[in-house]
């Protein structure tokens, strides 16, 4: 019995019988380099890899540094959507290398990968965290409470309050919503959608009791209202988090003072 | 090769950048209309000159053009409105941009004769 796998090497003259079955494909990987060593200027760099469609561009990336070209860098850690450590430009829109698969890039064209924008790229996809995480920092991302004793017991919550804040617990810190807004291109002391989002978390969690403080440092002229609803920020979220939303909600804090 | 590609954002961002564009081509129109306004206090002939060229099929197209601009910056501010007041706003906003750019183009229908009908008098006859 002829098995349609010979039939279809035999059909395509491939002398290797098997071959018609791999699930491998040739797709053009088009990466932004930059290396301040090396030039001033970023250049754009093609890459061939021999890939499942199935397999992430995180494997792609692993491919071409492993096998190819040792000297893109770029940042993972779990690979596994969790660090947040990934988040790059594919194709022009923000995402997680590690949660992306080919299949979903229609790998007939170049697929390209960039930094994230808005933030000073220091070699190839690797961009300075740094002002992203101080605007993190500075909304004073941690419980603040009035009681100054030993806590002794729970703070109890009903799951109305904690379902209040729910979506803005999902953060990663990836920076794929704050460096997708055009305001932080143009202006990066604009605060950017995570730290507000990340704010939020606490301005409406019910055991917290420094929202009044976090919501003044968000009325500052770099602060919320900087928002014009573009929508990138939700868009580009890898955990779905409805970042505008979010901000609306403070915005709104700010003008009725409840909370 | 390009040097960095566009951001590939979606509605909410292409809205934005057409209520920006929108934006600056009324703020242009304000600034001709008060300076040719001012004009009819320097001197009443040249007004009515300058007014006179406004009838003119050129400056018609440039009129429905300040219509279709007015039309959209308008409506979407309303959506805009709604996206920070109204709680449920972001949830739509894909939605309401649909119905802006909906009724948008019913209006812009509906004024095509009282711009344009002058202009095409003047081009082909009454």
């Amino acid at each position: 019995m002829a098995t349609p796998t010979l039939d279809k090497a035999d059909a395509a003259g491939t002398p290797e019988p098997g071959f018609a079955d791999s699930p491998y494909i040739t797709a053009t990987f088009r990466i932004r380099r930059f290396n301040s060593e090396v030039s001033a200027e970023a250049t754009w760099e093609d890459f061939q890899v021999e890939i499942d469609p199935k397999e992430r561009v995180l494997d792609a990336l692993h491919k071409i540094k492993w096998e190819l070209d040792g000297t893109l860098t770029f940042r993972r850690s779990c690979a596994h959507g969790i660090c947040g450590s990934d988040a790059m430009r594919i194709n022009g829109k923000n995402r997680l290398a590690c949660k992306t698969l080919i299949k979903d890039l229609n790998p007939e064209k170049p697929i390209t990968v960039e930094a994230i924008k808005g933030l000073t790229v220091l070699k190839d996809l690797v961009v300075d965290m740094d002002p992203f995480f101080q605007a993190y920092r500075d909304v004073m991302p941690f419980l603040i409470t009035k009681e100054t004793n030993e806590p002794t017991r729970e703070r109890l919550q009903t799951a109305e309050d904690r379902e209040r804040f729910d979506d803005t617990t999902k953060c990663i810190l990836c920076a794929a919503c704050t460096s997708s807004c055009p305001v932080f291109w143009n202006d990066g002391q604009y605060f950017g959608p995570a730290a507000i989002v990340n704010a939020h978390r606490f301005i409406f969690d019910s055991r917290d009791d420094a929202a009044e403080q976090r919501l003044e440092i968000l009325n500052d002229r770099d602060g919320v209202w900087r928002c014009r609803t573009t929508f990138n920020c939700t868009d580009a979220c890898p955990r779905g988090i409805e970042v505008t939303k979010a901000i609306q909600e403070v915005k709104r804090a700010l003008i009725t003072r409840r909370y | 090769m390009p040097a960095g590609t566009l951001y590939r954002g979606r509605e909410g961002m292409w809205s934005w950048v057409a209520h920006r564009v929108t934006g600056v081509l009324i703020f242009f129109f304000l600034f001709v209309h008060v300076l040719d306004t001012a004009l009819v206090r320097v001197s009443p002939e040249d007004y009515d000159n300058v007014v006179a060229t406004y009838k003119t099929p050129l400056v018609a197209v440039l009129e429905y053009g300040l219509v279709a601009a007015i039309l959209f910056h308008a409506l979407n501010g309303l959506r805009v409105i709604a996206v920070d007041f109204w709680s449920k706003g972001p949830r739509y906003q894909k939605q309401m941009l649909w119905t802006v750019v909906g009724v948008w183009v019913v209006l812009m229908i509906g004024a095509i004769y009282p711009v344009l009908g002058h202009a095409y008098r003047e081009l082909f006859g009454s």
